[in-house]
């Protein structure tokens, strides 16, 4: 059963201000939906909402789908990837991934998670495994902290300007790497303001602060 | 869960140990504290070995607060913390481990260390084994109880010394059991096991109701 993310009647407020007023969407398994707007217009706000981090003023986000129960927070079954990186930098590369391995991911596809090495290939960087991340550059530590979005595989990404100090290389696999994850039935959540090479995805332009 | 647990569990007592020395750093700050006393009161040995078991349970208090500001702070401003909270663990079981490995790598040392430092505090054999055993009992209700001012301040930049006006009179109950059961090994009125299951029984709500508050305080912190 492919993945369904409903958001009704969303509305969310922050020190009192409502950014997002009455917002209701649906996103399905393969689709991606890109938040743009301008600076304090809410993308980031909505983005922690639905990573379950913000509680809405009012409204439902849900989430059905494979192996998704019927009363499980969205959040579970999401990644959320935003400014910092949850990387303590004391701990290696590969001491970070394993950890986020295990206390991310679900009991279900475990065995099919892929190692912390395996995934530091996979995001270019196999050589700083054995380094702690606090020596790393601020893109080699973004590209460690997008690696947590597959050692636990969840159905839904939420990205919060992920390309953020990426150099062109790491963009473009960033791009591939989610254009794989859409036709494996992912979802994609992502707020930028550059263009992230999601291809037709879904716009929400969030008005200007009020 | 069982796995994520083990796994944050581990994490934690790894970072102790890279970051700061670990369990070094709070047992030199533990000695410092029962060295100071001495001096400051002078080397009066019989003074000394009546208010020993008080000296050491005030430094081990003091010891505990330290780092213990760092328990969520850290997580709080890397990002970790809105990661640990999408897992499917329950963020209290998640705090109460966090609580159990920061007990583990800084108030164990410091238990171990107590009967040595307690030599310097001329206390003989009996009050050496009671404050051990007080210690070993009353901490983890410094631990957890401190917890909660930790979370209550996660999200403060300079959250050290509000914490630690919000914990300690929360603990003055643990302090007052504490040294009372630890005077009671070594003679007196009161028998040593009426104090120390009060002690135990502080130890034991707190473990159970600390986790609820600090959970609580961190959702409330970050909305």
């Amino acid at each position: 059963m492919p993945f369904l993310l409903r958001v009704e009647r969303l509305t969310l407020a922050r020190g009192g201000r409502t950014l997002v007023a009455d917002l209701s969407f649906e996103l399905k398994s393969g689709e991606a939906l890109v938040v743009t707007g301008p600076n304090g217009a809410g993308k980031s706000t909505l983005l922690r909402a639905l990573a379950g981090l913000l509680t809405p003023v009012s409204g439902a986000i849900a989430m059905t789908g494979d192996g998704v129960n019927a009363d499980d927070p969205a959040a579970i079954h999401a990644h959320y990837v935003g400014h910092s990186d949850a990387m303590k930098s004391a701990l290696t590369a590969r001491e970070n991934l394993a950890f986020w391995g295990a206390a991310l991911g679900a009991r279900s596809v475990r065995h099919t998670a892929p190692a912390p090495d395996d995934v530091l290939r996979r995001v270019g960087l196999p050589q700083v495994a054995d380094l702690p991340t606090g020596w790393l550059s601020a893109g080699q530590k973004r590209r460690v902290a997008l690696g947590r979005l597959f050692v636990a595989p969840r159905p839904l990404w939420i990205l919060d300007e992920p390309a953020t100090a990426l150099d062109r290389a790491a963009q473009d696999r960033l791009a591939a790497e989610m254009a794989l994850h859409r036709e494996a039935g992912g979802l994609i959540v992502a707020a930028t303001h550059a263009p992230l090479g999601l291809e037709d995805a879904h716009e929400l332009r969030l008005g200007d602060p009020q | 869960m069982t796995a994520a647990l083990s796994a944050l569990f581990w994490r934690e007592l790894k970072l102790a140990n890279r970051i700061g020395g670990g369990a070094a750093m709070g047992v030199v700050f533990f000695l410092i504290l029962v060295t100071i006393v001495p001096f400051s009161i002078g080397p009066d040995l019989n003074l000394l070995s009546r208010i020993g078991p008080a000296i050491l349970w005030i430094a081990a208090l003091l010891a505990t607060l330290l780092g213990l500001d760092r328990l969520f702070q850290s997580d709080q401003e890397d990002g970790s913390l809105d990661a640990l909270r999408m897992s499917e663990t329950p963020l209290e079981l998640i705090v109460a481990v966090k609580c159990a490995a920061h007990w583990c790598a800084t108030c164990l040392p410091l238990i171990a260390a107590a009967p040595l430092f307690g030599v310097m505090l001329a206390m003989d054999g009996t009050a050496l084994a009671g404050v051990t055993a007080t210690l070993a009992a009353g901490t983890p209700a410094l631990t957890f109880l401190g917890a909660i001012g930790a979370a209550l301040t996660a999200s403060l930049r300079r959250g050290g010394l509000l914490m630690a006006i919000l914990i300690l009179p929360l603990a003055i109950p643990v302090l007052i059991f504490g040294v009372s059961a630890s005077a009671a090994a070594s003679g007196g009125t009161v028998p040593f096991l009426t104090p120390f299951l009060v002690l135990l029984a502080l130890s034991l709500a707190s473990i159970a109701l600390a986790p609820f508050a600090a959970a609580a305080a961190l959702r409330a912190m970050s909305d």
